[in-house]
């Protein structure tokens, strides 16, 4: 026992304390739940629950799924067809929905036009008839159209009123409704991203992975001419190809030979990323062993590299669709994409060359705006998948 | 460092060659030429008399011969009917559609793609340079969020849509012709200041139009450069040592992050360029985006050729600058495997 030197009174000791619960060593590396759902959950589980912190690209996801649920219900959707000619609305100005007539709750309806001839202009100016109230009507049965080329049938989501008309968006020079031409549209519209996508995709894996695993010479080369294709303005290039499209090619034609194109050029700068990464996976172990077990280079390349940046491509994809879908429009706008009586929205918009006409009927611009909102969501919910690809950062 | 241009120039033309194939290539992938659909349309009215001189023609320009051929003649490596004569000595061939020398019909187009060209690369620089500073030393203010969001419309509206809608609201409010070089009372006017200054306003509008989505691109990435860069030691070494705030973004963080600034002229140009055509055709500018466009409709193959090759050869002579630019403002790149000069 220890004495105090000063005045010799025994120092108290600190008693000994004992936790009465039971010591469980391994409390250290015992995680709580959650941490025990994050280690356990698969890839793609982890990013999906990145992705969803990202509240912008949710919410452009869920945007860009209500704009692609027209690709296969445009029928259903749409009051009318987009090639049908009203010959008594040529230019007719869109038509607001109202709600109330009078003072009085009437649900969704439109008033019906008048229209009359302007002598001076030469120009129909149609103005709202306020007796007439138009209900619009939903879950109805308006012109036939057959689903899916499966069954006829005349159900849409909702038809102007008997006898009545409805064009939410005007119509054009022709009497064509542009609301409907939008919905029509945007099936090729919102596809054309895609397929030419997915040929870039193609394209981008096939060239990228060739030079990233075999570098040397090929490598080389390949470097070259994705310098060489990035180098050049795409839009000229675009032009010159589609006007090579042959004139006597039918629209479905028409089409693919324009995903193709627009494939052809985007494909540099995806095989560009699959190149840089693929380099880097190339020196991991595993994938050393799987090369030193002989596995042929296909199978190293598709079976133990590729799923190590699936992620990767599918967020950069994304991110270039929007320039496809700027492109289409960009050329069908110029005459050298896609022609009536396919409809996408650079079709439309190719009624607003004339400017002048626009500043009388502005809306013609109407396709601008969808334009837009799926480039924007696309932008955002890339931004979204590129942050969520890399879950373990 | 004039070793290293004159390599880098060297270098320029096997590039222009594989273009210069390309680009053939793909003038040529329509079926036939001008003159033969001249010919059969011909043939179709029963027409025979112009039908000689239109065989003559074909021979005239060697549209006769194998692929390789004419590409060769075209560039003036092979003998065509009249030696040697193609654009290495300066003939930039012959418009089917306008009955004329290419250099007549594009020449008086030239100066104003490259001037437009010029003033948009200009305007992207001069204008995403501040907003890109100052949305990075003022993260997350107002005005940063404002910057934000107005890039990523400018980024969504592609540029000719931009355009139409420019073209609507300025006639709208305005009653101002924006499309066209000029007001409509100037033309053939003789050159008066006041001519000069309608031409000048109706480039500036083209100039936004096409440099709005590189601006946007441009601030968001200076933003994130210097944001990387901000958050580094040094600038806190300095700050301690007692450097004003100006002083200290200027001469060390800033110097950092302007590189991939001037690198990424090289992804622009491209886009520029590809946006200067389209929105001449929309604001019907006297640039060679509207003749390329007639040109392939029409199937005016030299003319087209020509102008895209031309385009090609400016977006090459662009990055060429960027890259002397780079090579001069950062001294750790080296020139041609040897130390800086």
């Amino acid at each position: 026992m220890s004495m105090d030197p000063k005045d010799g009174t025994p120092k108290r000791e600190v008693e000994h304390y004992v936790d009465p619960a039971p010591f469980n060593p391994a409390v250290t590396e015992e995680m709580t739940a959650a941490q025990e759902r994050f280690f356990q959950a698969s890839q793609w589980q982890i990013m999906w629950w990145k992705f969803k912190r990202h509240k912008l690209a949710v919410w452009s996801g869920i945007v860009l799924i209500l704009f692609y649920l027209c690709v296969p219900f445009a029928e259903t959707i749409a009051p009318y067809t987009p090639n049908l000619r009203d010959s008594d609305h040529l230019y007719a100005p869109p038509q607001p929905v109202h709600l109330f007539h009078d003072g009085r709750l009437v649900g969704p309806f439109v008033y019906g036009m008048k229209s009359s001839l302007d002598m001076e202009t030469l120009q129909w100016v149609f103005t709202d008839d306020t007796s007439d109230v138009q209900r619009i009507r939903f879950f109805c049965n308006g012109a036939p159209y057959e689903f899916w080329g499966l069954f006829d049938t005349t159900f849409h989501l909702f038809c102007p009123a008997e006898g009545g008309t409805l064009f939410l968006l005007g119509t054009d020079r022709l009497g064509r409704d542009q609301f409907s031409g939008l919905v029509y549209g945007a099936r090729l519209s919102l596809t054309v991203g895609i397929v030419g996508v997915t040929i870039s995709i193609v394209l981008g894996l096939f060239f990228g992975g060739i030079a990233g695993y075999f570098g040397g010479f090929l490598d080389n080369i390949i470097q070259r001419m994705i310098e060489i294709i990035r180098s050049l303005p795409e839009l000229p290039l675009w032009m010159a190809l589609s006007a090579a499209l042959p004139v006597t090619w039918g629209p479905v034609w028409i089409y693919f030979g324009l995903t193709i194109i627009l494939g052809l050029l985007d494909w540099p700068g995806l095989a560009r990323a699959v190149r840089s990464k693929l380099l880097s996976l190339r020196e991991e172990e595993y994938a050393k062993a799987a090369v030193l077990m002989g596995a042929k280079p296909g199978r190293v390349i598709t079976r133990h590299l590729l799923p190590g940046f699936t992620s990767h491509i599918i967020a950069s994809a994304t991110l270039s669709i929007p320039a496809m879908i700027l492109g289409e429009t960009a050329l069908s706008y110029l005459n050298l994409g896609l022609r009536r009586p396919a409809v996408s929205w650079g079709v439309l918009l190719n009624e607003a060359q004339n400017i002048s006409v626009v500043t009388v009927y502005p809306w013609l611009m109407a396709p601008v705006l969808p334009i837009i909102i799926v480039v924007l969501a696309f932008n955002f919910l890339g931004d979204g998948l590129r942050d969520a690809a890399d879950p373990y950062k | 460092m004039l070793y290293y241009i004159f390599r880098r120039i060297l270098m320029m033309i096997p590039t222009l060659f594989v273009i210069s194939l390309l680009i053939f290539f793909i003038i040529e992938l329509p079926s036939g030429d001008y003159i033969s659909n001249q010919i059969a349309a011909l043939k179709s009215t029963g027409e025979q008399s112009s039908i000689a001189k239109l065989e003559f023609l074909r021979k005239e320009f060697s549209l006769d011969r194998p692929f390789f051929e004419r590409y060769l003649v075209w560039i003036g490596l092979w003998p065509g009917p009249h030696g040697l004569d193609g654009l290495i000595q300066g003939n930039w061939g012959w418009s089917f559609e306008f009955d004329k020398p290419v250099d007549q019909v594009v020449g008086p187009t030239l100066p104003l793609t490259i001037v437009l060209n010029f003033a948009t690369i200009l305007f992207v620089y001069v204008v995403s340079f501040p907003i890109g500073i100052y949305s990075a030393t003022r993260q997350y203010s107002w005005g940063d969020y404002g910057f934000t969001f107005i890039g990523y419309i400018g980024l969504a509206t592609p540029n000719f849509l931009l355009a139409l809608i420019l073209l609507y609201l300025f006639n709208l409010w305005f009653g101002l012709s924006v499309g066209g070089l000029m007001a409509p009372q100037y033309i053939d006017q003789p050159w008066s200041f006041d001519k000069a200054m309608s031409v000048l306003a109706h480039l500036i509008i083209p100039t936004i139009v096409i440099g709005t989505s590189g601006t946007a691109a441009m601030i968001r990435r200076l933003r994130a450069n210097l944001l990387d860069e901000l958050h580094k030691q040094y600038v806190t070494t300095g700050r301690a040592k007692g450097l004003k705030e100006n002083q200290l973004l200027i001469k060390y963080p800033l110097r950092m992050a302007i590189n991939p600034f001037i690198a990424d002229i090289g992804n622009l140009i491209p886009s520029l360029v590809s946006g200067s055509v389209i929105v001449s055709v929309v604001m019907s500018l006297p640039t060679v985006g509207p003749v390329l466009l007639s040109a392939l409709q029409s199937q005016d193959q030299f003319l087209s050729g020509f102008i895209l090759l031309f385009v090609a050869v400016l977006t090459l002579i662009g990055m060429l600058i960027s890259d002397l630019l780079l090579a001069v403002l950062d001294p750790r790149i080296r020139l041609g495997g040897r130390a800086a000069s």
